[in-house]
């Protein structure tokens, strides 16, 4: 394998992959705090409706959303977009859900004492939710949204599959132009594992930072210790209760 | 809107193909995912470091990359020194391999949940090692894992349609092959319809079963 097809190829791939990640979790975030938040709310419909958008996409699979978002929704309503829009909009969509029941358990977990002490000093709905459950349930999101996180990374390499110039396809690219797969599905193998790595450490950081900040006690970790944490909320595995 | 229901139609016949291929896949790479998950999570209880070790440092690998990659890896490098195999049983190999790094963990937990005492009493009736396993450990083991195991079976249908992209014809296939051929594109609305018509039902049965298990 040449250098040169390295460079042009692989490297704007990674490049591609990161930027489909990030976009995806930043988006399946924003999603994923109000629903999770109303999936709390006091009003069975309000319940309801959040719950179902978790329900659908729980229930969908990813890579045929994927294809719907880019090939089926353009026709239909007549309209276009990019590839990559199509990709990290289905991405973040999905995760989204899975994210929201992760905000859900978290909120559950808070101490209910916690929420009537805000009642008590008469705290608004809103900042109840800003000044102390928020904070408190934080720290407790952290270690699975970092195996959802490694969940959309490996995710990402479906956008291959609607023309978006990830490492993937990067990878399926070379194998048709040099013909030698040995040495690129290893070295893309490779390169996953390595990106799962670094944002897992990423993530062990912003988790002492957040457990700092309401006083929890950082825990020590080895250094691949929790590639995959252990959680109480897990919802890619397990079916997702709060134990 | 333009949306034409008689391409629906058209498409049928070919997509209950593909449900067939589609469950097969799912059949075949659950038991894999099972068994070998097992395999998998016995090994990393092993007292032996040259056995535990490396079980881990691979599971860990294969549960960090993408499915999707390793599909390619087992369809196009894998011949090159090994069999070679049909789209559908890399498939079945892919998603049973994958999912079994994941069952494994299941496994683990669902035997460190089993409360030291057991082993102990096991260890008092001094029954040999296989006896405690069979007979003491892995029934009770069981109750705790099936709900999670279950899950997965879930998971492993709705990412099956990767199987896809190597040219399985499973639901998404079929729909691919019709989409390409007539030039349309309703064909993979019924499939992702599909998906949640199986996968919804079963997780919330899924849940009952969950609760008159684990609690």
């Amino acid at each position: 394998m040449s250098s040169e097809f390295f460079g042009n190829w692989f490297l704007p791939g990674i490049w591609i992959t990161l930027q489909v990640t990030f976009l995806s979790a930043a988006l399946a975030f924003v999603i994923a705090f109000p629903i999770g938040v109303l999936r709390t709310n006091r009003l069975w419909i309000v319940r309801f409706l959040a719950g179902a958008y978790f329900e659908i996409f729980r229930s969908t699979s990813s890579l045929v959303f994927m294809y719907w978002i880019a090939f089926t929704v353009p026709p239909v309503f007549g309209i276009s977009f990019q590839p990559m829009f199509a990709g990290v909009l289905a991405l973040g969509i999905t995760y989204g859900a899975y994210a929201s029941e992760i905000v859900r358990g978290a909120l559950a977990a808070v101490p209910p004492a916690q929420r009537e002490a805000g009642i008590a000093l008469n705290f608004t709905p809103f900042q109840r939710l800003r000044r102390i459950e928020l904070p408190q349930a934080w720290p407790e999101m952290i270690p699975p949204f970092n195996n959802l996180l490694i969940e959309l990374l490996k995710g990402t390499s479906l956008v291959s599959l609607i023309a978006v110039a990830d490492m993937t396809f990067a990878g399926d690219l070379l194998r048709l132009v040099t013909n030698e797969s040995a040495p690129i599905y290893t070295l893309l193998l490779v390169l996953y594992f390595v990106l799962a790595f670094v944002l897992t450490r990423g993530m062990r950081l912003l988790e002492r930072h957040a457990k700092k900040r309401v006083g929890q006690a950082p825990e020590k970790t080895g250094l691949f210790s929790g590639m995959r944490a252990k959680s109480s909320i897990d919802v890619v595995a397990g079916t997702g209760a709060a134990k | 809107m333009n949306w034409n229901w008689s391409h629906v139609d058209d498409f049928m016949p070919l997509f209950w193909d593909g449900v067939e291929l589609t469950l097969q896949a799912l059949f075949f790479g659950t038991l894999i995912a099972f068994s070998l998950g097992l395999v998998w999570a016995i090994a990393q209880r092993s007292e032996k470091k040259w056995i535990r070790w490396p079980v881990t440092a691979v599971t860990e690998f294969i549960r960090s990359t993408p499915l999707l990659v390793q599909l390619f890896f087992l369809f196009y490098v894998v011949p090159q020194w090994g069999p070679s195999m049909s789209p559908l049983t890399t498939g079945i190999v892919g998603l049973g391999l994958h999912y079994s790094t994941y069952t494994s963990e299941v496994y683990r937990a669902g035997i460190e949940g089993v409360p030291a005492g057991q082993w102990e009493a096991a260890t008092a009736l001094s029954l040999s090692r296989r006896r405690t396993w069979t007979s003491v450990i892995l029934p009770q083991a069981v109750r705790r894992v099936i709900p999670a195991l279950g899950n997965y079976v879930i998971i492993m249908l709705k990412e099956s349609p990767q199987m896809a992209a190597i040219g399985a014809l499973d639901m998404l296939g079929q729909a691919q092959g019709y989409s390409q051929a007539t030039f349309t594109y309703e064909a993979i609305s019924v499939v992702g319809v599909a998906f949640i018509v199986i996968a919804y039902p079963a997780s919330v049965l899924l849940r009952a079963l969950e609760r008159r298990l684990v609690r």
